[in-house]
């Protein structure tokens, strides 16, 4: 490599890092206790805890569920209903002023689907972890700030690519893994860089790359209203607005019947920004590991209980269902957990020894 | 070979190992439980492994 090249790079890995170094630093510690949600909200007590009954006590139908929901918070819209993964009696319910309301302003809750007794999920509406989500989604911004850490993650992507290249020279002359220990402060944390880097880059670009597709999940939901919803509900267009939706009894069994082999993941209730103003949406997953986290939505007419249609996935809502398990890295039990959040810790060792090594060379320079 | 070929090689060999091994580790767990999460530990505990050696290492 030329030295000019050498240059140029550096240039760049110089500054795509030094710009977006304390955006990934926050995203960093703030998403190493998320890693653990889980784990923080039962320590906590603010995990939903069923009460232990008869394993065969039967449950009550989806009406009767948001019937009670109804009763729990008058005067408020349902909007979704989903599966708890861990207590198959547990259904989340998630209400708000109206169907449309924007999520952070929503209220989620539990409903003990034997009973539909409603039990309060903390977690899901305030405290610590959703703090620190807030903080890890959008800094409290809104659309603008995940944006803004979406160019942030693309600039760190850019930084990550721009280091392997700048690993040839630096290494030409160095055994893989050398850390020269004795000869200065600046050398050590050069080749520490250097080796932590390179042994993280795969995991750091599927991580960044996911974050930023995750960052832009509300382009990419008005996207999909834009190309597969609109045409579907075309039909609805002059439609009078819904007065009295049917029952949602029979919803699941509906849905199972239009999309066979595939099991309920939630329902969005007419209104909301997954369904249409006419229309039930169950959103249906793959039964298999990895299809599980691809969604199909089966659109049921709300008056009527028909299916309007089985809306297509289009590619991009594939890529962002699978982005979810490779950024939160919950996928593969505690041991991918604890292992998750080593190498956050050992991003973050890169992050910060690359600030020191550019002050460094910069007093060095001015010297 | 050129020398600037191997020197490719001798660089950024052991990386790439490390890089596919990950990716391997990354895919496997969304495939399965049981076996698929151990290859998943072992293709992530590599990397992280290497990192901790390497800052844990005592100056000789």
């Amino acid at each position: 490599m030329k030295s000019k090249t050498i240059r140029r790079w550096s240039f760049i890995h110089t500054w795509t890092s030094l710009i977006c170094t304390v955006f990934l630093l926050m995203l960093a510690l703030t998403g190493l206790p998320l890693v653990f949600h889980h784990e923080i909200d039962h320590l906590l007590g603010n995990e939903p805890e069923l009460k232990q009954m008869p394993a065969d006590t039967p449950q009550l139908n989806l009406e009767q569920l948001v019937a009670k929901a109804q009763a729990h918070r008058p005067g408020e819209a349902m909007q979704y209903l989903a599966w708890d993964e861990e207590d198959k009696n547990g259904v989340i319910a998630i209400m708000a002023a109206t169907a449309g309301t924007e999520p952070n302003s929503s209220h989620t809750f539990m409903l003990d689907a034997r009973t539909g007794e409603t039990v309060e999920m903390p977690s899901a509406n305030g405290g610590l972890t959703l703090f620190l989500l807030r903080l890890h989604v959008d800094m409290f911004a809104g659309l603008p700030g995940k944006l803004l850490l979406a160019f942030m993650g693309l600039l760190f992507v850019l930084a990550i690519v721009s280091g392997t290249v700048l690993y040839l020279p630096f290494m030409r002359r160095l055994k893989f893994a050398t850390v020269r220990q004795d000869k200065s402060t600046r050398l050590r944390w050069l080749d520490l860089h250097n080796l932590i880097g390179v042994v993280t880059l795969t995991w750091a670009l599927v991580v960044g790359v996911t974050g930023v597709i995750s960052a832009c999940a509300d382009l990419i939901i008005a996207a999909w209203r834009q190309d597969a919803l609109s045409a579907m509900i075309e039909p609805y267009k002059n439609a009078p607005p819904l007065t009295q939706r049917a029952p949602a009894t029979e919803l699941l069994s509906i849905a199972a019947q239009a999309a066979p082999g595939m099991e309920p993941d939630f329902i969005a209730f007419p209104g909301t920004r997954f369904s249409s103003e006419h229309h039930y949406a169950v959103f249906m997953k793959g039964s298999t590991h990895l299809t599980s986290h691809l969604l199909t939505p089966v659109l049921i007419d709300a008056r009527t209980l028909a299916v309007t249609a089985i809306a297509e996935r289009p590619w991009y809502m594939d890529a962002m269902g699978m982005s979810q398990p490779l950024h939160f890295g919950d996928y593969g039990g505690m041991p991918m957990k604890i292992l998750w959040a080593a190498l956050d810790v050992l991003t973050i060792i890169v992050l910060v020894s690359g600030i020191y090594l550019w002050i460094v060379r910069r007093k060095a320079g001015k010297a | 070979m050129k020398p600037r070929q191997s020197s490719f090689w001798k660089v950024f060999g052991i990386p790439l190992g490390i890089g596919l091994l990950s990716a391997a580790g990354l895919f496997a767990a969304l495939l399965g439980d049981g076996g698929w999460d151990a290859l998943s530990w072992v293709g992530l505990g590599v990397p992280a492994g290497i990192g901790a050696w390497a800052l844990f290492q005592r100056r000789g």
